[in-house]
């Protein structure tokens, strides 16, 4: 039982197809990692987690509260926010707007006190940008704040959606593969940076990643997902090891071979 | 420094030059690109300010009494600025593509002409209206409340709908309006259908001024709210919102931005500036029926926001001083010129003028000179003339 966030027996089918199978999966603290082949349904799993799909079976249970059926912005208002794993930020804004996006849902403002531009609005609006500042900070971005995110590099792209999402104050955060794209140099300082972010914010991670190596360091637990379902979970070492990982990722007679 | 000096000298110039030729449509034009020009010189800002207060507030009624048609054109042009700065936050900022803008127009054009005319008598019964003209002044944010409650009573159904789906039945909805206006005159009298309404009450304005100058002033002074609040709302969370609506709808909506709530409140915004606007047309016009609010009036001001560039404020207000003044001026004035050859006599490589057919006048190809313009544009300058610029703020260290 965790009781940060968990799913129980979620289901989701796309008219014949299952792409997800009663996966049972919870996180309390700390980086748990999703791994498994391509099309194993991981990405699936996190839409059904933040809303944009409704799930067919099964529940999620996010601080003992259901959030099934709720619309992904109330969802991130309660505390989980994601990235995407095609980087989806607001191209023509500039990359401190992208993080103020990110906190619309913790503005407290309403159309009143934009109109006027009263003392409230101006305190609030001065403590947004400076917490832009801080977010980009923490990502190392913020010398390039005013620069349009359509312009920046591909990594900073990735990690403004980091920042982006962090800005939502989430208890739970969901990367899916913040590190595709990257050097194994930049996978590492990037994976370094999500443990700071554990240690600092408190805040709970679930990972989907391809790179094995980065995710054999950075986790505390490891589930493998292979067509929809939940073929094993543990520490990274015991996934590892497990016969019926190595023959999902490699196919049976390659897994025999590995194993005689 | 040059700038500054130029800048002055420009606008004084162009001013004094339309006072000695009051006539000279070309004098006039040079008159409003010094506007333009005092907007993109490297001055200081307050130079800027007063320049343009001074330019807009003083030489500009002034120029009205020399030529009342000018000051005509300028307030024509400051009911379309505010149309299509309205405009622009629907679909240059929120990005929803609206075709039937001019609906939100019409509502805000008939709930005045309404009550302000006599016509208040045969659908209601009662012998009470017009009502004094006094009540224009109300009748400004019932008109901008009426609207905004059918904006967001549209919104409500169809913005579930993306991209075209929602262009159409926009599109729609401007045609419902305007055969409403076209029909409600039985089996009771609305709209009094085709024949339209008259005559509407005009505001009470301060008598010590002309009355157009007053108007002028009235208008401009709307433009100038209407431009405040474009300006708060876009540098808020509200338009920041409604610009990641814009660029990735599903992202937004994970970041927190309740999508249904941010887009209603977009079209409420864009058809409220509609409907005080409608108001003011139809007391400026004293006269309205559908004929007003066509599906081309619609396009209109879309070509305004586009041309001008879209989810800019200066493009919004440049495109439609563009549009505006080469619809009222331009082509009319080549219409005139042409014209005046053709009564002249005159012949060029051996034709004579005379025989040109009058289906050749210039003001009556002016939807294929817009066409030209908009399709040439989107080849050389799709950003529009004032593109969107972002915001560049200090994050401190």
């Amino acid at each position: 039982m965790s009781e940060l966030f968990e799913a129980r027996g979620v289901t989701k089918r796309f008219g014949g197809l299952t792409a997800v199978q009663e996966v049972t999966f919870g996180v309390d603290r700390g980086i748990a990692s999703i791994i498994g082949p391509n099309g194993a349904g991981k990405t699936t799993l996190f839409n059904v987690f933040t809303g944009l799909y409704a799930p067919d079976g099964g529940d999620v249970l996010f601080k003992g509260q259901s959030v099934v059926g709720r619309r992904p912005d109330e969802i991130t208002a309660l505390g989980i926010c994601r990235t995407f794993q095609n980087i989806r930020l607001f191209a023509n804004m500039t990359a401190a707007e992208n993080v103020l996006v990110g906190m619309h849902a913790r503005v407290r403002l309403g159309v009143r006190d934009v109109l006027s531009r009263n003392a409230r609005f101006r305190t609030d609006e001065g403590q947004l940008w400076r917490r832009a500042g801080e977010l980009l900070d923490r990502v190392g971005l913020r010398a390039k704040g005013n620069e349009v995110a359509r312009n920046l590099p591909y990594g900073d792209q990735r990690r403004l959606e980091l920042a982006r999402a962090l800005a939502s104050e989430p208890a739970l955060l969901l990367l899916d593969e913040p590190t595709a794209g990257m050097t194994q140099g930049e996978a590492v300082t990037l994976m370094a940076l999500l443990r700071r972010l554990v240690a600092d914010l408190g805040v709970a991670i679930i990972l989907i990643e391809h790179n094995m190596r980065v995710v054999m360091e950075v986790s505390d637990r490891v589930a493998v997902l292979d067509h929809g379902e939940k073929i094993a979970e543990g520490a990274p070492r015991d996934v590892q090891s497990n016969p019926r990982v190595v023959e999902a990722y490699l196919g049976r007679r390659a897994a025999a071979r590995a194993g005689a | 420094m040059i700038h500054a000096g130029a800048a002055v000298a420009f606008v004084a110039l162009s001013g004094a030059g339309v006072a000695l030729f009051p006539r000279s449509i070309l004098v006039f034009l040079v008159f409003q690109s010094s506007l333009v020009f005092v907007y993109l010189a490297r001055i200081p800002t307050w130079l800027r300010l007063g320049l343009l207060t001074i330019a807009l507030g003083v030489m500009m009624p002034a120029i009205g009494t020399y030529n009342g048609y000018y000051l005509e054109v300028a307030t024509q042009v400051g009911i379309f600025v505010a149309l299509a700065l309205g405009l622009n936050i629907v679909v240059g900022l929120a990005g929803l593509l609206d075709l039937g803008y001019v609906a939100f127009f019409a509502v805000g054009a008939y709930s005045w002409a309404i009550f302000g005319s006599p016509h208040g008598n045969v659908l209601f019964g009662i012998d009470v209206f017009p009502l004094s003209p006094w009540w224009f002044y109300a009748f400004l944010f019932i008109g901008l409340g009426v609207a905004a409650v059918t904006g967001v009573v549209l919104g409500l159904p169809v913005l579930r709908l993306r991209g075209d789906y929602l262009a159409i039945v926009t599109l729609g909805f401007g045609e419902v309006i305007r055969v409403l206006a076209n029909n409600l005159d039985k089996p009771i009298n609305v709209t009094n259908g085709p024949k339209g309404i008259t005559p509407i009450g005009r505001p009470p304005l301060p008598p010590d001024v002309s009355y157009a100058i007053g108007f002028y002033f009235l208008v401009l002074l709307i433009v100038l709210v209407v431009i405040l609040v474009n300006r708060r709302l876009e540098d808020s969370h509200i338009g920041r919102a409604w610009e990641a609506m814009r660029e990735d709808q599903l992202a937004a909506q994970a970041m927190g931005v309740p999508l249904v709530r941010a887009k209603l409140l977009a079209f409420a915004c864009g058809a409220s500036f509609a409907g005080v606007m409608g108001v003011v047309f139809a007391s400026k016009q004293i006269f309205i029926n559908p004929e007003s609010f066509t599906f081309l009036e619609s396009i209109g001001v879309l070509a305004m926001v586009i041309l001008g560039g879209m989810g800019s404020i200066p493009g919004a207000i440049i495109g439609a001083t563009v549009v505006t003044v080469l619809n009222l001026q331009v082509l009319k004035g080549l219409s005139l010129w042409l014209n005046e050859l053709k009564n002249a006599g005159v012949t060029v490589l051996g034709y004579n003028l005379a025989n040109l057919p009058t289906q050749l006048e210039p003001a009556k190809y002016e939807r294929m000179i817009f066409g030209i313009i908009l399709v040439l544009m989107m080849i050389f300058r799709p950003q529009g003339i004032f593109p969107a610029r972002r915001r560049q703020r200090e994050l401190g260290k």
